[in-house]
């Protein structure tokens, strides 16, 4: 067992399928010799053969389209978008085909791929490379959404989404590609998609996130404990669909909930748990519901990138007034 | 200034059969044998029998909207005939000919227009796809498919269609380009009908044909005369050929003219020449092939009355399957949009159940 990083465990978990299952195919834009920008594929064509891992011409909405037409033929494509910022010319496959085809064809076709992409802020990128715009592939029906949060998430996370009969849309907070080391076990064992992870226990407040912003709310969590606030911290990990049982468990138990996330706060994820809580929790609250999120703003170009994205005290700040609230 | 040519381009155009039905040049094998040639006159007509037939069931209100392929019989016909049932068809909306042919039946294309995506799954053809409604994407998805193909080393052709508008389109650039630069084995069919619902060709390309469009993805464009069944057929069979075989992609503009509506939705007259749509009916193409079987003394007034008698029974025997299709319940909005339907979705489900229940026991 080695400790690994979570840009690792993806590597680690995409050579496990290929090694194990003759449908897994990768491709995407220099995900070949060069190893992906991050080096996600790094050394992957080498093991696997130009077959298997293929550098595509530059043209997302062809890399989507390709994964439908391979999909349908019974491969487990994986695609790769360079950065989520660039997936939008793929929008009209994702939405039209890949969402769609099992229902268009009352399960004669189905698309099991995964579509993965780096995402999110932190790493000083150039414009247009530090959105969260998760939100957008939760609202489609069809799709799984899924955000790991530390290396062995990524791993097991991404070893279930290849083997999903469903397409999952895989994104990867990048900033923590790197910040953590996990001891991961390459044993092929997978983490269960559409549950959530209670990463700490506690009993006065719920904080809920997913992806990057998890390690600022589990430091958040410290600190609180340190002030005597016992908070538990839920990653929901899959996004869409959701494990809301979990998630109202918690909130039934400590009346208190805070929701962070790094996307724009309407039309969010966050909106969405909020909204089941209220729908089936709101007689448990003790507390009108927080959030914690990026502004309703365009994702500013780097020098303003630490204004934008939510830090440990505004958690903090917003989970103390909802413990004060009377 | 001093240059040099580093790259130039043809286009040929292929006819054997012109507007009168006669042959403008030596005849492919199969052109001569005279029960395959009646073979395919009556898969247009049947063709363009059903498509009568769906036009009067959407104005009678048991259908959709339909788009019909009349005048564009030979396209469908003609490459659907080169097919085994191992090759695969990425079907656009006005690929009914070409599915037809792959064994798709007549009740499931209406079961599809008449609203139900029940009519997608298809009993034999099982691996084409379903018709491919927004602009383009089958371009795609047929190169996915022969990626695939390939692959998995095996001898099987791919064949997509689209409709000159559709060229305009960026994925059938990202398409014939991946398919040239992989020698993917797909065929690429276009439908030059002339017309994108009401944008004429004119003023949809600068292009002076759009099999040249093959030449910027490095791969083969071929022009046939579109209403020329023979020149349809013996060009798409090459290409088939050169698909199953590692050949690689190939691009083929069947030059026609749609003489129906874009679909029942649509009121060609509203922009359309009538000069030019008649002078269109003199080229169509079933008339041509009559007039070669004619001469070849191989048609008659009777065949065609016995012909047409027995289209008129297979395709009414469709509708009654089509009319006798129970009306699907709420439950399938739900049981094929996952392998298994989320917890968060499943309360939806029953609701919808319970709701066309009580609607259903309610009604008087």
């Amino acid at each position: 067992m080695a400790a690994i990083t979570l840009i690792e465990a993806v590597t680690a978990a995409l050579a496990h399928e290929l090694e194990h299952d003759k449908d897994v195919i990768l491709f995407g834009e220099d995900v070949g010799k060069n190893g992906g920008v991050f080096r996600a594929t790094d050394g992957l064509q080498k093991t696997y053969g130009e077959e298997r891992v293929i550098d595509t011409p530059l043209a997302e909405s062809m890399i989507a389209g390709l994964a439908v037409g391979m999909a349908a033929q019974g491969m487990k494509p994986v695609a790769e978008m360079q950065f989520m910022g660039f997936i939008f010319p793929a929008m009209e496959h994702i939405v039209t085909q890949v969402a769609r085809m099992r229902n268009r064809t009352r399960g004669r076709l189905t698309m099991p791929m995964v579509i993965r992409a780096p995402y999110g802020g932190g790493i000083h990128a150039p414009e247009h490379h530090s959105e969260s715009t998760e939100a957008l592939f939760a609202h489609i029906p069809g799709l799984k959404v899924v955000i790991p949060s530390n290396p062995s998430r990524a791993y097991g996370l991404m070893l279930a989404a290849i083997r999903d009969p469903d397409p999952v849309i895989f994104l990867e907070p990048k900033r923590v590609y790197r910040i953590v080391k996990h001891e991961v076990e390459d044993n092929g064992e997978e983490y269960p998609l559409e549950a959530c992870f209670v990463d700490r226990e506690g009993k006065d407040i719920t904080l809920i996130s997913w992806g990057a912003m998890m390690h600022e709310t589990l430091q958040a969590a410290e600190k609180l404990a340190a002030e005597g606030i016992d908070a538990e911290v839920i990653d929901v990990a899959t996004v869409s669909p959701i494990d809301m049982e979990t998630i109202l468990e918690s909130v039934r138990k400590t009346g208190r909930v805070c929701v962070v996330q790094e996307a724009p706060k309407s039309g969010s994820i966050g909106s969405e748990i909020a909204a089941e809580i209220a729908e089936h929790a709101v007689m448990s609250l003790l507390a009108p519901i927080g959030r914690v999120s990026g502004y309703d703003t365009v994702m500013p170009y780097y020098k303003l990138e630490k204004q934008y994205m939510p830090t440990v005290d505004r958690i903090l700040d917003e989970a103390r007034k909802i413990m004060e609230y009377k | 200034m001093t240059t040099t040519t580093v790259a130039s381009f043809e286009i040929k155009h292929h006819q054997y059969l012109d507007a009168d039905g006669k042959p403008t040049q030596e005849l492919p094998a199969f052109a001569k044998d005279m029960d395959k040639m009646r073979a395919l006159y009556r898969d247009m007509a049947l063709l363009r029998a059903f498509d009568a037939k769906t036009y009067a069931l959407q104005r009678t209100g048991k259908m959709g909207t339909y788009p019909a392929s009349l005048g564009q019989e030979a396209i469908g016909i003609g490459y659907g005939d080169c097919l085994t049932a191992d090759d695969v068809i990425v079907p656009y909306y006005r690929s009914t000919g070409g599915l037809l042919k792959h064994g798709v039946t007549m009740k499931e294309i209406l079961q599809y227009w008449g609203g139900d995506e029940g009519g997608s799954d298809f009993s034999v053809a099982k691996e084409d796809f379903p018709i491919c409604v927004p602009i383009g994407n089958q371009i795609i998805h047929a190169a996915g498919v022969a990626k695939a193909i390939q692959v998995r080393k095996q001898k099987r052709a791919v064949v997509t269609e689209i409709g000159e508008g559709g060229t305009s389109e960026g994925d059938f650039y990202e398409g014939i380009n991946v398919a040239g630069v992989w020698n993917l084995g797909v065929v690429f069919m276009v439908n030059n009908n002339q017309w994108a619902i009401s944008v004429p060709s004119a003023i949809q390309t600068a292009c002076e044909t759009y099999a040249q469009k093959a030449i910027a993805a490095g791969i083969e464009g071929i022009q046939v005369d579109g209403n020329d069944i023979i020149a349809v057929r013996q060009v798409a069979e090459y290409a088939v050929e050169k698909a199953r075989n590692g050949g690689g992609p190939t691009v083929i503009e069947s030059v026609t003219y749609r003489l129906c509506d874009h679909t029942t939705a649509d009121d060609a007259s509203r922009y359309d020449d009538k000069d030019v749509k008649d002078q269109a009916w003199k080229n169509e193409p079933m008339v041509r092939l009559r007039k070669y079987l004619e001469a070849n003394k191989a048609w008659s007034d009777k065949d065609e009355e016995k012909m047409m008698a027995e289209i008129a029974k297979e395709v009414e025997a469709a509708v009654e399957e089509y009319m006798a299709i129970p009306k699907p319940g709420p439950e399938l909005m739900f049981d094929h949009l996952y392998a298994e339907l989320p917890e968060m979705t499943k309360p939806q489900r029953e609701e919808a159940i319970a709701r066309y229940k009580n609607q259903a026991g309610g009604a008087k």
